[in-house]
């Protein structure tokens, strides 16, 4: 059918008309993709550039000794073995206390939240939360944690900033992940008698795992490069210790000493090397990234399992 | 059915002991705590690091960055137990550490030359003298000295650039101060960065740059940077080690600190730490590419640690243009 407008002249000039339209309409279409495909290359080549550049002038550096020694003020013989565990630790304290906090404040806001103006209030500022540039936790960690509750400059006291600063990705991937169970799982529960814990405990939690799990590691990611709110809370420059094993004698099975250690973490110890007069020390800069770079993309990796991995479990 | 409970509250209890009293029955080793000045950096760490090689773990050693301002900052709170300093401690943080009750020992460790560099390809630029650098870098120069012509007119019309420490740095107070005579006083349209090696980029790129940094950075980049010799009056001299332990290159030589808190000198593992770097500073010094003090100004600070002299000998004031001689004629004082 050709609407009367066009075809109004005469009907073979109306379907030119319309191939035209089509042809303008694809080549637009055309036009677009690759617009889009040249976008997608650049944002890839540029990542690509950077990753190949490092991994060229790092992974000659990548050796065993390179993960076992501790920095120096020679190039050849210095490694991230404090940075690695540091942020390692720094990391453990930080998902130890992000996650309960975050899903359980997820699952509060979605489930058992009253809709008023206090609830509105929580949620507008979780959401800006999330936007807070990071040296500004530092700065409030430096005076809370740091001085009034006496933690000091430990992996404590940055394990905490790094929680309150991917607290609120937590708690919106959670909402995000909850949002996506269909009411008529809930009403189904409620219906059998189920007690709104039992809802969340049996349906809620587990359907949302994966996408609350994705969001935790997409926080625990962003967290890992941080350095601003870590250097504001006095993380060290030249560290060559361990802090004390957690499992360091037999009667006492656990020991928390570790928690109050000075530290350093992958990313200072990078800007430590990349400032250094001698040009050795770009090199291992460009290994201390690659390493920190693969501890970032297995996190990411580990997300897109768990999210394949629990998806599947699901059945609705 | 007694016998049991009552065993495990013993069990619990000699738990519950061994966690409270663990930490002095499997304490950490001790820890020496140094912050400070990113110029001192270098030296400190080195001395760290051979020290803890040569206790073998029984002593740790940390050093922060947090530049020389925040540095005292941390040390006059009581935090760290030795500043790196790279100028004498200022008045207001003199005050600083009164009010808190921390007294401290001032030990030179060592002397920095500031290197003025330009292009490899500027071929007009062999010395400048200090009325020159004057005129470039002092704050109304800012919009009238754009070209090398404008600072002498033997020189030719190339646009002139400028790169300097950063606002935050004592390089940047030091420099303004033997320069242009008054500390923090600098024309603002300069490329700063606490960075040096962004500078090194920078001048090295550029063929109108001109900038200044310490002397570490010049040696280690060569091949793609030419210092200037600084005629401060007496004939142009290059910023050599020789130079300055003469006490020839004036007036951007500068001596750098560590300061020593009086009360955690008591504990042995900081006496024992300051007491290895004094021994050992002199060839680490030379190692990490800055200049020793001769050998009897270590044992000087040694000296004056056991006859308990604490303080300045700087009064709170930044002196500049002090030779290796006057610095150790001027703590003998103490």
């Amino acid at each position: 059918m050709i609407p009367k407008s066009l075809g109004a002249s005469s009907s073979a000039s109306g379907v030119a008309g319309i191939r035209r339209l089509i042809a303008r309409h694809k080549t637009l279409d055309w036009l677009f993709g690759l617009l889009g495909t040249l976008a997608l290359l650049l944002a890839t080549l540029v990542f690509a550039a950077l990753f190949g550049q490092m991994l060229i002038n790092g992974a000659p550096q990548l050796s065993w000794e390179f993960f076992t020694s501790f920095p120096s003020r020679r190039a050849a013989s210095a490694g991230i073995l404090s940075a690695w565990v540091g942020t390692i630790l720094v990391m453990l304290v930080t998902a130890v206390v992000a996650v309960p906090l975050g899903i359980g404040a997820g699952i509060y806001l979605e489930e058992y939240a009253r809709k008023n103006l206090l609830t509105d209030i929580i949620e507008i500022n979780v959401t800006n939360l999330a936007g807070v540039p990071s040296i500004i936790y530092g700065l409030l960690a430096l005076g809370l944690f740091v001085y009034q509750f006496g933690l000091g400059q430990s992996i404590a006291a940055a394990g905490l900033t790094l929680a309150l600063l991917i607290l609120p990705v937590v708690i919106v991937a959670t909402r995000e992940a909850i949002r996506t169970i269909p009411q008529n799982i809930r009403e189904g529960a409620y219906a059998c008698g189920s007690s709104k814990w039992q809802v969340v405990s049996h349906h809620i939690i587990p359907y949302s795992l994966p996408g609350i799990m994705t969001g935790v590691i997409i926080g625990l990611a962003r967290a890992i490069g941080e350095t601003a709110p870590i250097i504001t809370i006095g993380a060290l420059t030249f560290i060559a210790f361990l802090p004390p094993s957690p499992f360091s004698n037999a009667e006492q099975l656990i020991s928390f000493e570790w928690l109050l250690a000075p530290f350093t973490v992958m990313p200072i110890q990078m800007f430590n090397w990349i400032s250094r007069p001698e040009e050795a020390f770009q090199a291992n800069a460009a290994a201390a990234g690659l390493v920190l770079l693969l501890m970032t993309l297995s996190m990411n990796a580990l997300a897109i399992w768990i999210r394949y991995h629990f998806r599947k479990k699901i059945k609705w | 059915m007694k016998q049991p409970s009552r065993r495990s509250t013993a069990a619990a209890v000699a738990i519950l002991g061994s966690v409270v009293l663990s930490p002095l029955a499997f304490a950490a080793p001790p820890v020496v705590k140094v912050d400070g000045s990113s110029t001192v950096f270098p030296i400190t760490e080195a001395v760290a690091e051979e020290f803890q090689k040569a206790r073998k773990g029984a002593t740790n050693v940390t050093v922060g960055i947090s530049g020389t301002g925040g540095g005292f900052k941390k040390f006059c709170r009581g935090e760290t137990d030795i500043a790196n300093a790279s100028r004498p401690i200022s008045r207001k943080e003199m005050d600083d550490c009164s009010k808190a009750g921390i007294r401290y020992y001032e030990l030179p460790v060592a002397y920095d030359a500031l290197t003025v560099m330009v292009n490899p390809q500027n071929n007009f630029i062999r010395s400048m003298t200090v009325a020159e650098l004057k005129k470039i870098w002092e704050p109304g120069a800012q919009g009238r000295i754009n070209s090398w012509k404008d600072v002498n007119p033997a020189w030719p019309d190339q646009k002139l650039k400028l790169y300097g420490a950063g606002a935050d740095s004592g390089t940047f107070d030091y420099f303004t101060e033997a320069i242009v005579g008054k500390a923090k006083s600098s024309r603002g349209d300069f490329t700063a960065s606490e960075d040096d090696n962004v500078l090194v980029q920078g001048i090295a790129g550029d063929k109108g740059a001109l900038g200044y940094f310490g002397f570490a950075y010049y040696i280690e980049n060569q091949k793609k940077l030419k210092a200037v010799a600084i005629d401060g009056g007496k004939g142009p001299v290059a910023p050599t080690p020789e130079n300055v332990d003469n006490g020839s290159y004036q007036p951007l030589s500068r001596p750098i600190f560590i300061y020593v808190s009086e009360k955690s000198l008591d504990k042995p593992e900081v006496r024992d730490f300051v007491d290895f770097y004094m021994k050992n500073a002199r060839p680490l010094v030379k190692e990490v590419k800055y200049i020793p003090l001769p050998a009897k100004a270590y044992s000087g600070n040694l000296d004056h640690l056991a006859r308990r002299k604490i303080g300045t000998v700087f009064g709170g004031e930044n002196e500049t243009g002090l030779t290796i001689e006057e610095l150790m004629k001027r703590e003998a004082q103490l």
